[in-house]
């Protein structure tokens, strides 16, 4: 019916091509942008579950080593022996790279379409209200906190950057890579940078899911801020626990 | 007391969508009682007794309720008041020997056209894919046979106020045109007369806007721009309609298209 419409003017150029075609829906809702904003927010809730319970896990770490390495130990025994050692510790590894797999692909499609849709940006300078450092960063923290975890798994899991690396002796790998001052900084400056991340996304999730009310909408930001201040919070204290004595071996 | 202000413009000046543009600066002096399109209309003036090109503006109404206004003032989309069209801000705003920098809105969707006067047949292209009826339905009905609750009918006329100017587009820092599109959809979909169609709507509108504009990654600058304070709220209805539509409009026969 569109095309009996007299058009008026040159067209827009198209940014994004949705296919009206008969497809099963969940690739429908995928090739839609909206479809990937709820993926990324799905996604990202997923991994603020993650890097929750993997905060409260570090906490053990002021119990002492045997207190932690019981701890890491235990992760590999979880639901055993219903489920074989390893075995639930590698459905998370799966689902977090699936996760981490999707919430990456969605950003990055999704900013290549935003690119699009402004090809020539504003020629003077912009006068923004609303939009505040942490969403417009973004994409900049995500890439830190990116960068920051394929170190991290280096650091700690693989043992790259450490001479006396030992599989399975948690504690004292963490005491020996955090007591290095640069290693330390590192870990301060992506926690931070996790933080501003969580701070924008922890709201826009409930945004993209229409989770929308009234009576509960000023709630979502101070949830943003809360769930931000103590995940990164105590993350950058770890390092600082570490530097100054804390927790030592 | 009516003050007269020094004002130094620097304006963008386009001669057709093909060419490069560039910014030009003007002087003049208006008094503050006048409104923003009336002093461009004073610079005009000057212009044409000059014998030069006048800037080349969107205007219609300049009551702030036909959408056709709408400029990039200073980095702000429709200036520096809230809840204000272009054409209902008024020079008061601003201060003697005040710098005013003028752009168009800038989007992949809103070609320029000429100076400050964009495209804006994107948005047609969104309302069109709502769909419309063209058979003769008689008489309307009586207001009051659809009992509508006072919530819903509140909501859906705050929905309804959008004039289409594409200043939520024009803040955008992703072009995304969301806000619009949520409130074009939402005015009907909180309505019990809007029901019949309401997922099937809620689908084309999205994906038609969806081929012209960026994506919403939840700024919260359109809200600020728009000269009719529509809420964020509607783009999350429109986010929850889109995802049940995915489902809903399975189970309807009509709406599994082939090809
Ligand atoms: S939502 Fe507001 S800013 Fe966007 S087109 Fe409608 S009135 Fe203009
Ligand atoms: S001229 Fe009609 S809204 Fe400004």
């Amino acid at each position: 019916m569109t095309q009996a419409m007299e058009r008026r003017g040159a067209d827009a150029p198209k940014v994004h091509s949705t296919q009206r075609t008969n497809r099963p829906w969940p690739v429908e809702f995928w090739s839609s942008a909206i479809g990937k904003k709820w993926v990324m927010a799905v996604t990202g809730l997923g991994l603020m579950g993650f890097v929750f319970a993997h905060m409260v896990g570090n906490l053990k770490m002021f119990l002492g080593a045997e207190e932690f390495d019981a701890y890491a130990e235990s992760l590999k025994t979880l639901l055993y022996p219903i489920i074989p050692e390893n075995g639930v510790l590698w459905m998370f590894r799966v689902g977090l790279i699936v996760m981490f797999g999707l919430h990456i692909a969605s950003a990055y499609q999704l900013t290549r379409m935003n690119h699009r849709a402004r090809p020539v940006k504003y020629q003077s300078p912009r006068d923004y209200i609303a939009a505040n450092f942490a969403a417009r960063t973004m994409r900049w923290t995500g890439i830190i906190v990116g960068l920051y975890l394929l170190f991290h798994l280096a650091d700690l899991t693989w043992g790259w950057f450490q001479p006396d690396f030992v599989k399975a002796d948690a504690y004292n790998n963490l005491v020996n890579s955090l007591s290095r001052p640069p290693v330390a900084a590192i870990y301060i400056v992506a926690n931070i940078a996790l933080g501003i991340h969580l701070f924008h996304g922890g709201w826009s999730m409930f945004q993209s899911l229409g989770l929308n009310s009234p009576r509960y909408n000023g709630a979502r930001r101070a949830f943003a801020a809360g769930f931000a201040v103590v995940v990164a919070g105590m993350n950058v204290f770890f390092p600082i626990a570490v530097l100054t004595g804390i927790v030592s071996n | 007391m009516t003050k007269m202000l020094n004002l130094k413009l620097k304006v963008w000046r386009q001669d057709g969508p093909d060419d490069a543009g560039h910014f030009e600066d003007y002087s003049t002096t208006v008094a503050d009682d006048a409104s923003f399109l009336e002093m461009l209309d004073y610079v005009n003036e000057q212009l044409i007794a000059d014998n030069r090109e006048p800037i080349a503006f969107d205007h219609d109404c300049r009551e702030g309720i036909c959408g056709s206004c709408g400029l990039m003032i200073n980095g702000q989309a429709h200036g520096p008041q809230k809840g204000t069209a272009t054409c209902q801000l008024h020079m008061r705003k601003f201060n003697d020997g005040d710098h005013i920098t003028i752009e168009p809105w800038r989007a992949a969707a809103f070609p320029i056209i000429k100076d400050l006067a964009v495209n804006r047949a994107a948005f047609d292209r969104i309302i069109e894919s709502g769909g419309y009826i063209t058979v003769n339905t008689g008489a309307a009905q009586d207001a009051n046979e659809t009992p509508v609750p006072k919530e819903a009918a509140d909501a859906a006329m705050d929905a309804a106020a959008c004039i289409g100017c594409g200043a939520c587009v024009a803040a955008c820092p992703n072009s995304a045109a969301n806000l619009f599109t949520s409130a074009k959809i939402q005015h009907l979909n909180l309505l019990p007369q809007g029901q019949a169609e309401r997922f099937g709507r809620t689908k084309a509108m999205v994906e038609t806007m969806e081929d012209y504009f960026g994506s919403c990654t939840n700024y919260g600058e359109c809200q600020e721009a728009c000269p009719k304070e529509i809420s964020v709220d509607f783009i999350a209805m429109m986010n929850r309609d889109y995802a049940k539509s995915m489902i809903v409009n399975r189970r309807r026969l009509g709406e599994r298209k082939v090809g």
